[in-house]
């Protein structure tokens, strides 16, 4: 029998709904049979905590006395935008340190404003009639910012590559180190627990779906970029390959650092750990049937990172069970695997949202707009091409 | 047959005598070298795994003692700071003797199996893991 969100979201207000992780849904779907768990759980909660390069916070400073236009800012020697009004700027996570390179970096310093740190302010102005002050060096701490918000373009994947490497050298990746001739495989997805997996279709994630961003409140806030619905899908309309994205947006000074890890990639960069999870209302049967999907349901495509070109060649498939039991086959050999997502954190989100919704009201939204859906727009590649050309 | 692990501090006297030599001919020890700092002048440090038979091991031990060498049991050298650590698991797709395996969600150090390749180490985007040696 289906529900309504707005059953469910009465059921919320007084305390009383039925809420589960995705796993444990699976395993009550297993038990009880879909029709009876689909009717007694009302929310099924999600969670992902996987590096998501494409991160980064907008902040606003206040005016110093006398103000200044801020031109190039940096946060502890990180870069960060001076194109935007005075004091506004946006810092993204990947960007490295001048004086440290990719060990430090714009995540660095997101997760050091989250723990209370003193973080360096330094900015140079043009000095104007109105931001007569021409340089400015100072520290501040997230307490002193005006507004500190999360905007992240791309998180929570739907689905990911599994990265593998035939060439004759390591391969140092954003999927981590990649040993030769095949010599291991990593992959990046919280699988059963994730998010867009447990929705694959998008009915109930869209533009301003309220979730979990780094252990704040926040909300989805466009597609992600890169979104592509029209992936390959299996028989349970769920991708096999990077499929859809979220934008998600959030409060700084709500985020919790155990939900906000920065990170840098060995050869590759600096990145941060995002948590990200999403309570998905247990509307009917036909959903119930995707989120009681388990590891073993999942399947993900293994790439060739050994061909550096943008289209890797696709070497062979893998559940998620089968990556995480720790060895794959690919061409016949037994390939050694491990994960870059952590599945003790993405659970961790998953508990604390399901706390979040069965004890403290977290209610539902029904997207004000929803994601692009298969048939739309895709990912269109960039050509190097002459203005004449086009 | 008995396996030990070893770490040796060479004085910087006697950085350069041909001690793993005397090891294998005088007292039939097979040593397996898996890390090794030795440079002419300076104190030295190796971690040497040795295979014999237990007296043999207990007489090598004695012969580099003679010779001027601090010789312990090597401790766990690779340290793991929980504090840092988010259980992504990138270590153990780098680690190629499966030292470092995941256990459902928790990471496991065997330190038996640890060649000190320190591959964890470089890996870890959280910089959580050290080698201390």
């Amino acid at each position: 029998m289906a529900k309504t969100l707005e059953e469910i979201n009465a059921r919320i207000a007084t305390g009383s709904a039925v809420v589960m992780t995705a796993e444990e849904f699976a395993e009550i779907a297993a038990a009880e049979g879909l029709k009876k768990a689909a009717k007694r759980v009302d929310v099924v909660t999600t969670g992902t905590f996987g590096p998501m390069c494409s991160s980064g916070v907008f902040l606003n400073f206040g005016h110093a006395d006398p103000p200044i236009k801020m031109g190039e800012i940096t946060l502890n020697d990180v870069p960060a935008s001076g194109g935007l009004a005075a004091v506004d700027t946006f810092l993204g996570a990947t960007e490295p340190s001048l004086t440290r390179g990719i060990e430090y970096g714009g995540a660095h310093v997101i997760e050091d404003l989250i723990r209370g740190h003193a973080v360096r302010l330094k900015a140079r102005g043009h000095g104007t009639d109105c931001y007569p002050r021409t340089e400015i060096d100072t520290w501040i701490t997230l307490d002193d910012l005006n507004q500190a918000y999360f905007f992240n373009p791309r998180n929570a994947y739907q689905n990911y590559a599994v990265a593998v490497n035939s060439s004759d050298r390591t391969l140092y990746t954003y999927l981590g180190p990649l040993h030769p001739h095949f010599g291991n495989a990593t992959y990046c997805s919280a699988g059963a627990l994730s998010p867009l997996l447990n929705d694959p279709l998008y009915r109930t994630i869209g533009v301003g779906t309220r979730c979990f961003v780094a252990g704040a409140p926040g909300f989805v806030a466009w597609e992600g970029t890169q979104h592509n619905p029209n992936q390959e899908r299996d028989e349970h309309g769920v991708p096999v390959k990077p499929a859809g994205t979220l934008a998600v947006i959030a409060d700084l000074k709500q985020a919790r650092s155990e939900f906000f890890s920065a990170a840098t990639m060995v050869g590759y960069g600096v990145s941060c750990f995002v948590g990200i999870g999403v309570p998905i209302p247990v509307l009917d049967e036909e959903l119930a049937a995707t989120l009681a999907l388990t590891d073993a349901d999942i399947t993900a495509t293994v790439f060739d990172y050994g061909v550096q070109r943008r289209a890797r060649p696709a070497v062979g498939t893998a559940t998620y069970a089968e990556l995480r039991s720790g060895a794959i086959e690919i061409k016949g050999k037994k390939v050694p695997t491990g994960p870059i997502s952590s599945l003790k954190v993405a659970r961790r989100i998953a508990e604390t949202l399901k706390s979040w919704v069965a004890e403290g009201g977290f209610t539902l939204t029904a997207p004000v707009q929803p994601l692009p859906q298969a048939g739309s727009q895709g990912v269109k590649p960039l050509e190097v091409r002459t203005e004449e050309a086009i | 047959m008995t396996k030990k692990r070893l770490d040796l501090t060479f004085p910087p006297r006697q950085s350069l005598k041909p001690v793993v030599y005397h090891l294998v001919k005088d007292y039939d020890i097979v040593p397996n070298i898996l890390r090794a700092q030795i440079q002419p002048g300076q104190e030295g440090r190796m971690l040497v795994e040795v295979t014999g038979a237990k007296e043999a091991i207990a007489q090598g031990i004695g012969f580099l003692e003679a010779q001027g060498l601090t010789v312990r049991e090597a401790a766990s050298d690779i340290r793991l700071d929980e504090d840092r650590c988010v259980t992504c698991g990138l270590c153990t797709a780098v680690c190629r003797p499966k030292a470092l395996v995941l256990s459902g969600e928790d990471l496991v150090f065997d330190k038996d199996r640890c060649v000190y390749c320190e591959a964890c180490v470089v890996a870890c985007p959280r910089r959580a893991i050290s080698l201390t040696f």
